[in-house]
């Protein structure tokens, strides 16, 4: 039996501060590895702020920031094999682009376009989940089915700590330890839901206390520390590969952003210890830690910053290029077989269009 | 042919529908080694093992979430909630995600996943196990609704749920699982979904009702012989309904009473009321009426007689039309 008990009070960590906190470092890891992982976490951030000045320009609708998040997104990622299972909420809308997914995909589902819908095994990534926590039971559900057919897959499933007070988390978590189903409970704990701060979700010591009562290990990392990150992960995937069932993750950060675009944070949370956070966020940080190895040269940074803009610039055309949907889609992928009432319906809706 | 009851019909159709197809799994509350609360799935793990037949933890909303996960895996999930009212916390699985999923994903992914509960009064059960939700399924988009009123209907609506490609939800007259025998065809019997069956024909007025309130109907049809003539219309699916059948019946009648057992206002017969306000008005002769449960909570069963539809006020209603 695997010891639960106590989850960790301390966050693990891979990269120091360049002072008085040491460097670590991750084994396995090449240099090519670092700087994909560097590729990845710039892709992110890229994708965030250009889609939040897209809603500026109205050219997206409104938007779920999800900037300081980046690592706990790629770091993860990083840990899985492309057969792996990803369930996003909407925080991680964009975490396709770690398997290629276009951007014109994503800017299209926030474009309230059809062309953003996509058939989620071309990608093994789920649709995006916008009611707090209902995926992780599809998360579950869908490893504990995974592991009936023999395929070796694990799943993660992306939630923040406001969903851990939700039903649907703790019956999803509660059934995958039954079923010793290989799923990673990701939680990005950024310590606000909206306008209400952790504290006030739970009078747990830390999130990762919850993962005692469904008898699986919870580890406790800081989220803006993308190897740390990925180290988590890597172990929780191994026990997962071996059969030993679920691992929680709680990755902690600090949610140093709007919590979408229709969000004015000012009203709720001390702006000075935003700034504090946005300081120390996790692309800068981990940017530091590899110029410190000597692995990243400032030019190397700027060519990949540059990629990025230029495959978001492509994504943004691309997405507005797509023609008006057409509104027959209506009726279109409801049912497999829709009723012949939606022929009535459609015919009488084209009659009143046209005039 | 056998003669079974209406959840040996059930359980019979189970046996079948896993033996010819490894990917239908059954799951839900004390469906395993208990063999459900009802004996609904009896000798289903013994045959077919513990993974096809899954003794789940009692969360609903879990059970209907992981069945969500299951079909993305390649499973076609049966989830059994053990009571009508029991079934609500699947709701918020039900509305937000498995009557939408396949839409989401541009159609092209399946959810051929199926929910069974046992429902309605008349047993002298306990609060909340004597509920008719079926509305709130029906009005559920992406989603359909079956529910029988034979042990024949009971076996092949069951088979055409598990095959079919959307996810349907079937609502079984618990009222009649042991008090109702009929005749079962042996082997696969499946009875296509969007198909009403005219239970009993007649030529004055049509009784359009279903699940229990089909026997109800026929037992009014009775009391009325030499007074009027009494079609009765067992609608069988909620969604997609059978309109033609529905027209058809009230075209040649001309008078219609609905029968529901679930509270009248918003439910299901309001619609089919509506049906026939919009495509039936020349063919009325009067107009439509409506015998429901009343808007209350469904009450101790020391009165639930009073509250549940019955011959006598069928009868009555019908008398009305024929007065009108």
């Amino acid at each position: 039996m695997t010891e639960v008990l106590p989850a960790e009070r301390d966050l693990r960590r891979v990269i120091g501060d360049g002072e008085t906190v040491p460097d670590g470092e991750v084994q396995g890891l090449s240099e090519a590895d670092l700087l994909e992982l560097h590729r990845w976490l710039v892709l992110l951030r890229t994708y965030d702020e250009r889609s939040v000045v897209y809603h500026r320009q109205g050219r997206i609708g409104t938007y779920a920031i999800f900037w300081n998040h980046e690592a706990m997104q790629a770091g993860s990622v990083y840990a899985l094999e492309r057969g792996d299972w990803i369930f996003p909420s909407y925080r991680e809308s964009a975490i396709g682009l770690l398997r290629g997914m276009p951007p014109s995909t994503l800017l299209s589902w926030w474009r309230g376009h059809p062309a953003g819908w996509w058939n989620p095994r071309d990608w093994n990534v789920a649709s995006i989940c916008v009611p707090i926590a209902t995926h992780v039971p599809h998360a579950a559900g869908f490893a504990w089915g995974s592991k009936l057919r023999g395929d070796p897959a694990c799943t993660i499933a992306y939630f923040g700590d406001g969903a851990t007070s939700e039903g649907a988390f703790h019956e999803g978590a509660n059934l995958a330890g039954v079923m010793r189903a290989p799923l990673i409970l990701f939680c990005n704990n950024n310590q606000w839901a909206i306008s209400t701060p952790v504290e006030a979700q739970t009078a747990a010591e830390t999130l990762a206390d919850k993962a005692a009562g469904y008898g699986i290990p919870g580890i406790r990392v800081d989220g803006a520390d993308v190897l740390a990150v990925y180290e988590a992960t890597r172990d929780a995937v191994s026990r997962a590969r071996a059969g030993e069932g679920p691992t929680m993750i709680e990755a902690v950060t600090y949610r140093a952003a709007p919590h979408a675009t229709a969000d004015d944070p000012s009203a709720y949370i001390d702006p000075e210890r935003v700034e504090e956070e946005r300081q120390r966020e996790c692309v800068g940080r981990y940017e530091a830690y590899l110029r410190r190895l000597g692995v990243l040269s400032a030019e190397a940074a700027e060519a990949v910053r540059a990629e990025a803009a230029d495959l978001m610039r492509a994504g943004i055309a691309e997405a507005e290029a797509e023609p008006p949907a057409d509104p027959a889609l209506l009726f279109s992928h409801a049912y497999a077989e829709p009723p012949a009432s939606f022929d009535a319906d459609l015919a009488e809706l084209r009659r009143v269009l046209d005039g | 042919m056998a003669e079974l009851t209406l959840v040996e019909a059930i359980n019979d159709g189970f046996h079948v529908e896993l033996a010819r197809d490894p990917d239908v799994m059954v799951m839900g509350e004390d469906v395993g080694r208990a063999g459900g609360v009802f004996r609904a799935t009896a000798g289903l793990r013994d045959r077919f093992g513990p993974d096809r037949c899954v003794d789940t933890p009692l969360a609903e909303a879990g059970i209907l979430g992981s069945a969500v996960g299951l079909c993305m895996a390649g499973w076609r999930p049966v989830c059994e909630m053990q009571y009508d009212a029991f079934s609500y916390p699947c709701l918020d699985q039900l509305i937000t995600h498995v009557g939408r999923y396949r839409w989401r994903t541009g159609g092209t992914m399946e959810f051929p996943l199926v929910v069974r509960m046992p429902y309605g009064g008349g047993v002298r059960a306990p609060e909340l196990h004597d509920d008719s939700p079926e509305a709130y399924y029906a009005h559920t988009p992406g989603v359909k609704v079956a529910i029988p009123s034979t042990p024949g209907d009971a076996k092949g609506l069951l088979a055409a749920a598990i095959r079919d490609p959307d996810p349907v939800v079937i609502l079984e007259p618990k009222l009649h699982y042991r008090t109702m025998r009929g005749e079962v065809p042996d082997g696969e019997h499946v009875v296509p979904l969007g198909q009403a069956r005219i239970a009993r024909e007649g030529n004055d007025v049509t009784l359009v009702a279903y699940g229990a309130m089909v026997p109800l109907s026929e037992q009014a049809a009775d009391a009325l012989d030499g007074e009027a003539s009494v079609e009765v219309l067992d609608i069988r699916t909620l969604k997609p309904l059978d309109e033609e059948a529905l027209l058809a019946s009230a075209a040649k009648t001309g008078r219609v009473v609905i029968v529901q057992e679930a509270p009248r206002t918003a439910g299901y017969g309001a619609e089919l009321a509506a049906i026939l306000a919009e495509k039936a008005m020349l063919d009325l002769q009067s107009p439509v009426l409506r015998v429901t449960g009343y808007d209350v909570p469904y009450p101790y069963w020391q009165i639930e007689d009073a509250y549940m539809p019955s011959i006598e006020r069928v009868v009555d209603a019908v008398r009305k039309l024929l007065e009108f």
